[in-house]
């Protein structure tokens, strides 16, 4: 497009008024907000003494977990909807017949290398059965690189560890436990 | 010429063709959908998917007349003047139908079905369903069980196309598949005590248009969207079946027949389809060694011929070097090479030894060929490039040497170094022949597996499968298929084509192209070759006829 184009219209930006002349109004303006920071609520911890409220654990997206069912067996069927829709692809799955006569199939490996990971929460999403969620946990670290690849162990504990704190999220959000 | 109009479209078929609705609509563009159908079985019209609005036009007065009911376009012959309309709302309305009483038994456990992704019923339930589930019933487990070695059927995805049935009693033509019950309660079954356990039974898996027949070497072990295929061909016996390969990073997952009308129709036999479990094998040879009996003994007090490892570019001088002075050299020509890598080694042991004994390698043979009722052949013979393999022998002046041969030519001590090409995926030499080759000054053995061979072998080179090579091979009805590289090697590993370009001094990658238009240029037999080989190759007979 030229400059000269008929479809761009210049506009001429507003000459000063008096108080913007002046520069005195705006001064005090900016000393207000200064001051009005002063005397609010404080918003920085000191982390990790201290730990950093979680606005909504339903919409947060931390450290993942898998779920399980009421039989404390591993909710996931091995679908690979996660792995499929996962765009960093960290997440590896090994499928097999599953042992239990109710199930097709369930993961005989869950892996998801939490390095790689970008928590879009795509995952989540994509779950037919709700078996992975991301929790409200932030802080992530690990000594080595094959630490932070977390196999299915791992991650059912870290739903042991969560789940009090948070329930599931497909009964939270009015689905099926 | 007769006309048929396809949605107002009007294509001409041949005067003798005998083409159903579907296959004519289809060379208009048209695709009919239908489950029950198939190109390669009887027709039994049962799915009722294929329902389409027919018509015929009166030659003379171009007058159109509408048949009032749907027809089935499968069991439907068209002739000149046809009409076909399969896009009417009366169709399309038709279809929602039959994809709504189809869903309303079958279990929806889309999830963990190996079959979505390249299910017809997901498919046509997307193209021609509804959007809404009338019927109150939710998703549910679907039954299994056990009706062959390989193939498990999930009872409940079925939707009684009967594509099994008859092809398991028109092609295999051992029957062992049946319907069972009736109506709602239909289900596919075997007689207990006969098991589907037939050398095609593997088929069934891939007519089945919806999940319900799965593979249980596939079961579970991929979904199929992660799948890459690469057109190939089946390196299992002489027939030389197209097929795909289908991969992930650089791993097979499984073989699936390729069309082709000249070859193997729409089949393949199981020992082909399960025939790329050696690609992945961990005994395979994949260290490239030179034995020196001065290199003294290794870690395990093993002191004669230690095998040194080397590297590929000192492969490619190392072998020259060592074959140049043993004196007269015999080479074996594996059936497993292409024509390229035939033809490239051939040259490569001539500049090195213009008296070069050059033979065909030890063709496989497990008995007779054997015919299914249905016209599919599965050859005795198991390697997949005899003839292109003797072609370019006779280009060589070694025209009927054999396997035999080069054994005498080695125990009359007429050859002084040998060169054997092999890659055969089961074992193929034993002892008393291994030994006839211990006098020699230089043995290069170039193999997939350890053999009683490749112990006694001056140099051994690993040997790569068929997805991993590319080049072409011709088959027992002189039949050649170029076909390109599905996977690569293991890390380590040349093929042979990439040894022998590099032995011959050309520069650059193996390129299979330019060495087939070289074979095509000097070898007559292989003049169709010259150009761009269509997917389901060429007759080399053809050409020399014309």
């Amino acid at each position: 497009m030229q400059a000269t184009d008929p479809a761009i219209t210049w506009l001429q930006e507003k000459p000063l008024g008096l108080a913007e002349r002046l520069y005195l109004p705006l001064f005090v303006q900016g000393l207000a907000t200064t001051a009005r920071h002063l005397v609010s609520p404080k918003v920085t911890v000191s982390f990790p003494e201290q730990r950093p409220a979680v606005g909504n654990p339903l919409i947060y997206r931390g450290v993942h977990r898998l779920n399980r069912d009421e039989q404390g067996r591993v909710k996931c069927v091995a679908c690979f909807l996660c792995a499929t829709a996962c765009p960093a692809h960290c997440i590896d799955i090994v499928a097999t017949e599953s042992p239990w006569p109710d199930r097709e199939k369930y993961p005989e490996a869950f892996q998801i290398d939490e390095l790689r990971c970008i928590f879009c929460g795509m995952c989540e999403e994509a779950c037919p059965v709700d078996a992975i969620e991301l929790t409200s946990l932030l802080d992530l670290t690990g000594k080595s690189r094959e630490e932070m690849i977390f196999d299915k162990e791992k991650l059912l504990s870290v739903y042991d560890m969560t789940k009090d704190a948070e329930p599931m999220k497909s009964a939270a959000l009015g689905g099926a436990p | 010429m007769p006309v048929v109009i396809v949605d107002g479209q009007e294509i001409e078929i041949g005067a003798d063709e005998r083409l159903n609705c579907i296959e004519a609509a289809r060379r208009a563009g048209v695709e009919i959908p239908h489950y029950c159908w198939h190109p390669g079985l009887s027709v039994v019209a049962s799915c009722r998917m294929c329902l389409i609005e027919t018509g015929q036009r009166d030659a003379e007065s171009g007058k159109i007349s509408m048949v009032p009911k749907l027809v089935p376009g499968c069991q439907t012959p068209v002739r000149d003047g046809t009409v076909i309309v399969t896009e009417s709302e009366k169709v399309k309305e038709s279809r929602a139908r039959v994809e709504e009483a189809l869903l309303i038994d079958h279990p929806i456990d889309c999830p963990i079905c190996d079959k979505a992704g390249e299910c017809l019923l997901q498919d046509y339930h997307f193209q021609h369903g509804q959007p809404e589930r009338r019927a109150d019933i939710q998703p549910f487990h679907s039954r299994k069980r056990d009706v062959g070695p390989t193939v498990a059927l999930f009872v409940d995805r079925c939707i009684m196309c009967t594509r099994c049935v008859r092809f398991t009693r028109e092609v295999a033509g051992t029957g062992e598949l049946m319907v069972s019950s009736r109506g709602a309660k239909e289900e596919i079954d075997v007689f207990p005590g006969y098991p589907l356990a037939n050398k095609l039974a593997g088929n069934v898996v891939d007519l089945c248009p919806v999940g319900a027949l799965g593979d249980k070497d596939f079961l579970y072990q991929q979904r199929v969207w992660f799948l890459k295929r690469e057109a190939n061909v089946c390196g299992g016996c002489s027939a030389g079946c197209s097929i795909y390969t289908e991969h992930n990073q650089d791993t097979v997952y499984r073989l699936k027949p390729r069309e082709n009308p000249q070859v193997n129709t729409w089949w393949i036999c199981d020992e082909g389809r399960y025939g790329w479990h050696h690609l992945h094998d961990e005994a395979r040879i994949l260290a490239v060694g030179r034995r020196d009996a001065e290199a003294g003994p290794d870690r395990n007090g093993d002191t004669a011929r230690r095998l040194i490892p080397v590297e590929w570019a000192d492969v490619v001088t190392g072998l020259r070097r060592d074959l140049g002075a043993a004196g007269r050299l015999a080479v074996a020509v594996s059936p497993m090479l292409t024509v390229e890598e035939a033809w490239m080694l051939c040259a490569v042991a001539r500049s090195i030894d213009p008296e070069a004994y050059l033979a065909l390698g030890h063709v496989p043979n497990a008995g007779a060929d054997e015919t299914f009722p249905g016209g599919f052949t599965i050859r005795g013979e198991k390697c997949p490039n005899r003839k292109g393999v003797e072609e370019v022998l006779a280009v060589f002046g070694a025209a009927g040497h054999d396997w035999h041969g080069l054994l005498a030519e080695v125990a009359d001590g007429r050859a002084s170094a040998a060169w054997i090409t092999a890659g055969y995926p089961q074992p193929w030499i034993d002892e008393p022949t291994a030994e006839r080759f211990t006098g020699l000054s230089c043995l290069v053995v170039q193999d997939l597996f350890e053999t009683p061979l490749a112990k006694l072998a001056t140099w051994v080179l690993p040997a790569t499968g068929f997805a991993e090579r590319a080049g072409t091979w011709v088959n027992v009805a002189h039949h050649a298929q170029s076909f390109r590289q599905a996977i690569r090697p293991p890390a380590g590993v040349w093929p042979e084509g990439r040894l022998f370009w590099n032995m011959l001094g050309r520069r650059g990658l193996y390129d299979p192209g330019s060495v087939r238009r070289q074979v095509a240029e000097s070898v007559p037999m292989f003049a169709a070759l010259a150009d761009e080989l269509p997917a389901t190759g060429v007759d080399l007979r053809l050409r020399q006829l014309a």
